[in-house]
């Protein structure tokens, strides 16, 4: 790693507005948020994964990966975020080194070829260069390149300087964010701007959650000027800068971009979630405080409590006939953060029991939500192996497990029904209209007849009080052919 | 017969290869109680995980030396005597094979001595077989990668045998598939196998491993696969067949360590292909004769190439896939009398790809296959899930073959080999003709519309 990404790296690590940093002591502070690893035992994506999460969403982009075949080649095409219009955010596009490209040092110029063929046959407005493990081993200087390539082409190149092995996924969030900030955020001027412009960060519009929220946000004349990344076009990164005010969606990875936009240009921001009826409207409630607060029209207030109210009546009416299929059902949540634990509490309304959560990646203040909802801290667990998960689900100790698509075949195979709730998931539940979205998968996954046929014994594994008459062998086989000796019979 | 190119560009545009590393992986999947282990930094196994997932639909017991920056520089000894120990805790697998990754083969590491210091000295390994790999990223393809494995499994642990002791068993025969083979293709070729009264022992056998089946219990390595006895008793069996021409040299290893004749059939689709296969097992099994089943499996795939050719025939096609694959799919239709306009392929370490019925092989991507398709007026595409963009592009019809079919279920079922399999291939090719009729109208003969006046002026509702 180069002495520039190290540094990135300690500052990532450094956040003063992250509680969980905060209550760190100094030294546990300088290693950082990232767990060692351990090999043989270790599983998630690397910094470059993280990265490519939070930047890829920008649709009109072409995101070009700086590597050998696998880093691409293997995971393109494989990401949920939806786009209402560009589709250029899905090519893949890879320099695929291959071994004489590294022997021979050509890793530089072949990654301003590729710029220019882009350039040339795409024309976007940016070319996002994401460097490697492996063009960051060799010492590729992909600034340097996207420097000369910007001025060569007219298009910026962004260099996106976070290579696989700098550490965990989340970390490349952060750093995603990060090289907006500095490469991109504040670039240009929005032609027009309202008081009511918002920010939204964190929110990948996967399977397109982010337009079960911007119905709301339309009616109450709110608009969406910065995005990263949801739906995103490069302006809405580049003019983040002028928003009134930054919506963070359940992300502590993006802290920091956050927090910069606010030391920077004056932009408050607020951390909520659009994942479950009360969180919803807390967040909506906030939005529109905060926003009156920078000089909105005062009646902004009275247009989102008239609109929170209307929604909720809906939605808890569109949730009412569901009770009784999903009442009394036992949930097991297992997921990182603690995004769906506003998801539990509407689950409680329905009559569903939550037998266990994880608490894995949970600040000690996402614990006390967690025994605020719960009433009690014995079903916190911070980590369950596979097997223990699955003989927990075999055992019958939960009706439905809620997770993300690692632990699917734990639930599948265990033969319990499995809700996917993680960020691959390919039903959107955010909002008013996603929750009962969510309440129906559950129901249709938990109320599936196949269950009870899939867990039902075999006909062999069914004792057999009577085993009845074998009939009596003789003649020939119809099939074969083979002619059968009674007296040659054994049993 | 192709010449391969090798396009002069920088940029590669939506990567048709799987890396050499997942291959190698997926061949480690098919020996029974195994876990892959990729030595690698953490996310090199998290994309190949993943990627393995959503084709097979199942939990994929691949893990990682988890190398890191520091790692990287010192050398990953350490790092993969931790994984084996880890793994050994916790999985309690009776296999693992490694493979290298960019990351490490970049730095240049001795892995093959490290894990021979490895086993030497840690005697709480000594019931585990563990072998390794060199499978670079930036070398080869994902068939590259599983021939690569395999080749390594046979030098690990089929002895070499004295030839004047050989106590061969005659109605034993090796199959070493290549990576294309599904689960479904490997059971179709053992079952003619057996059908001769002769004995198979498949290397990798994904059959019983990958296959989809609902086990009694979570396992954490392999559901089934080639059994590691059966691995030593390959050297006593009388012949060994290569299905495809990437596994010539493993098969080759193998011939010299059993001392016994070795064929290779670069493909298993195509009547033709199929005969010379069959041809095989009765000169094996001694016979001049086949079975009623198989007989009449063969002349019903004589009917299906009479009610296919109609389709198949001058059938304009462009195909994107690893070169055996492209290779089997491709003679196929040749026989058929369909032309491939467009053939995409990954991995230049493959002489078969001279062979491909197409003018030019491109070293390519899909973003080559799209444009070959749309210069050469293909009305059909051949190429893995990820061709689907191409064929919405193009308003092509795409038959999904290689790794990986992310989008579809049931890629593992999916069988074009022996004479079933040719028969199923055929109908599914002249069913995407079928499901793409073109409705004929006067302009793609030359001649001018009719008349708008004589148009009735209400709106029509659709004929059926």
């Amino acid at each position: 790693m180069s002495d520039a990404l190290k540094q990135t790296v300690q500052d990532a690590f450094h956040e003063p507005a992250c509680a969980t940093n905060r209550a760190k002591s100094a030294a546990d502070r300088k290693k950082g948020c990232a767990k060692p690893l351990t090999p043989g035992a270790a599983a998630g994506g690397c910094a470059f994964d993280g990265a490519k999460i939070t930047l890829q969403p920008i649709v009109d982009v072409a995101h070009l990966v700086h590597a050998p075949l696998a880093c691409e080649g293997n995971a393109w095409d494989n990401r949920g975020s939806a786009s209402s219009g560009p589709m250029i955010y899905k090519t893949g596009f890879t320099t695929d080194l291959t071994e004489l490209d590294i022997v021979m040092g050509h890793g530089e110029k072949k990654l301003y070829r590729a710029i220019r063929e882009i350039v040339e046959k795409h024309a976007p407005p940016a070319v996002f260069v994401y460097s490697t493990c492996v063009t960051s081993m060799i010492g590729d200087d992909i600034a340097a390149v996207c420097k000369a390539a910007t001025e060569a082409f007219g298009t910026p190149a962004i260099p996106v300087d976070v290579p696989g092995f700098a550490g965990s996924k989340n970390l490349g969030c952060k750093l995603g964010g990060e090289m907006m900030f500095r490469h991109v955020i504040g670039t240009m001027e929005p032609e027009t701007t309202t008081d009511t412009d918002i920010n939204i960060i964190g929110d990948y519009n996967l399977s397109g959650e982010l337009w079960q929220i911007k119905p709301l946000l339309d009616s109450l004349g709110i608009r969406i000027l910065g995005s990263l990344s949801a739906d995103a076009r490069y302006k809405q990164v580049a003019q983040m800068h002028r928003a009134r005010l930054t919506m963070l969606i359940c992300s502590h990875a993006l802290l920091g971009l956050a927090r910069k936009l606010e030391e920077n240009y004056g932009i408050p921001f607020f951390e909520g979630s659009f994942y479950g009826i009360s969180d919803t409207s807390q967040a909506l409630r906030t939005m529109c405080a905060m926003l009156v607060e920078r000089g909105a029209a005062p009646d902004l207030i009275d247009r989102c409590e008239a609109l929170i109210a209307e929604q909720e009546a809906k939605a808890r009416a569109a949730l009412e006939p569901y009770r009784p299929r999903v009442q009394g059902k036992r949930v097991l949540l297992y997921t990182g953060g603690h995004k769906s634990w506003s998801v539990v509490s509407a689950l409680q309304e329905l009559g569903m029991e939550v037998v266990g959560t994880s608490v894995r990646k949970a600040t000690e203040e996402d614990k006390a939500r967690v025994i605020e909802i719960m009433g009690t801290d014995t079903h916190m667990f911070e980590n369950m192996a596979p097997k223990e998960m699955y003989a927990t689900l075999r055992a019958s100790g939960a009706d439905v497990l809620m997770s993300g698509a690692r632990s699917q075949f734990v639930a599948l195979k265990a033969r319990v029904p499995w809700i996917d709730v993680n960020q691959e998931k390919h039903e959107p539940y955010a909002g008013y209209m996603g929750m009962v979205d969510l309440v129906r998968a559950i129901d249709r996954s938990l109320n599936n007849p196949m269950w009870a046929d899939v867990r039902a014994p075999a006909p062999w594994q069914v004792a057999r009080p009577f085993a009845g008459h074998r009939p009596r062998l003789k003649d020939r086989c119809p099939v074969s052919g083979i002619a059968n000796d009674p007296n040659d019979f054994e049993d | 017969m192709a010449r391969l190119t090798r396009p002069r560009r920088a940029l590669s545009t939506n990567p048709l290869k799987s890396s050499a590393p997942l291959g190698a992986a997926m061949a480690y999947l098919g020996i029974e109680g195994a876990v892959p282990l990729f030595h690698g930094a953490q996310g090199c196994t998290a994309f190949a995980m993943v990627h393995m997932v959503r084709h097979f639909r199942e939990a994929i017991p691949l893990q990682t030396t988890a190398m890191n920056e520091v790692s990287t520089i010192l050398g990953g000894a350490e790092q993969i005597e931790e994984a084996i120990a880890n793994l050994k805790k916790r999985a309690d697998p009776r296999f693992i094979g490694i493979a290298s990754t960019a990351l490490t083969e970049t730095r240049g590491e001795d892995v093959a001595g490290e894990v021979a210091g490895i086993m030497a000295r840690r005697p709480d390994f000594a019931d585990l077989k563990v072998v390794y790999a060199s499978t670079p990223d930036f070398d080869g393809a994902l068939e590259d990668g599983w021939a690569k494995a395999v080749t390594a499994i046979i030098d690990a642990l089929v002895p070499d045998i004295d030839p004047m002791w050989r106590d061969a068993d005659l109605r034993q025969v090796n199959v070493l598939p290549s990576a294309n083979l599904t689960p479904a293709d490997i059971e179709e070729i053992t079952r003619l196998i057996r059908s001769f009264g002769l004995k198979p022992i498949v290397l990798p056998d994904l059959s019983g491993s990958l296959d989809g089946h609902l086990a009694e219990d979570w396992s954490g390595k392999s559901l089934g696969g080639t059994p590691l006895d059966a691995l030593p008793a390959m050297a006593q069996s009388a012949v060994t067949f290569a299905i495809g021409e990437s596994m010539r040299g493993a098969a080759e290893l193998l011939g010299r360590r059993g001392h016994m004749p070795v064929q290779v059939f670069p493909a298993l689709t195509g009547l033709t292909a199929v005969d010379g296969f069959v041809s095989a097992l009765m000169n094996v099994a001694g016979t001049a004769d086949a079975p009623p089943a198989i007989k009449r499996d063969r002349a019903r795939l004589q009917d299906a190439m009479l009610d296919a050719h109609f389709q198949t025939g001058g059938l304009k096609y462009a195909i994107a896939a690893d070169p055996d694959l492209a290779y089997a799919l491709s003679s196929a239709l040749a026989g058929m009398g369909a032309r491939a306009v467009s053939c995409v392929t990954t991995s230049p370490a493959n002489p078969i790809v001279a062979q491909i019925p197409c003018q030019t092989a491109i070293l390519g991507d899909l973003g080559d296959l799209e444009e070959g398709a749309r210069i050469g007026g293909a009305t059909l595409l051949i190429s893995h899930a990820h061709g689907r963009h191409a064929a919405a592009a193009l308003q092509l019809p795409l038959i999904r073959a290689g790794f990986p079919i992310n989008d579809r279920l049931g890629a593992q079922d999916i069988c074009r080999v022996g004479y079933r399999g040719t028969r199923a291939y055929l109908f599914e090719v002249a069913n995407a003709v079928l499901a793409h009729p073109h409705h004929a109208q006067p302009q793609d003969f030359g001649a001018a519309p009719i008349e708008q006046e004589f148009e009735h002026d209400r709106p029509q509702t659709a004929p059926h």
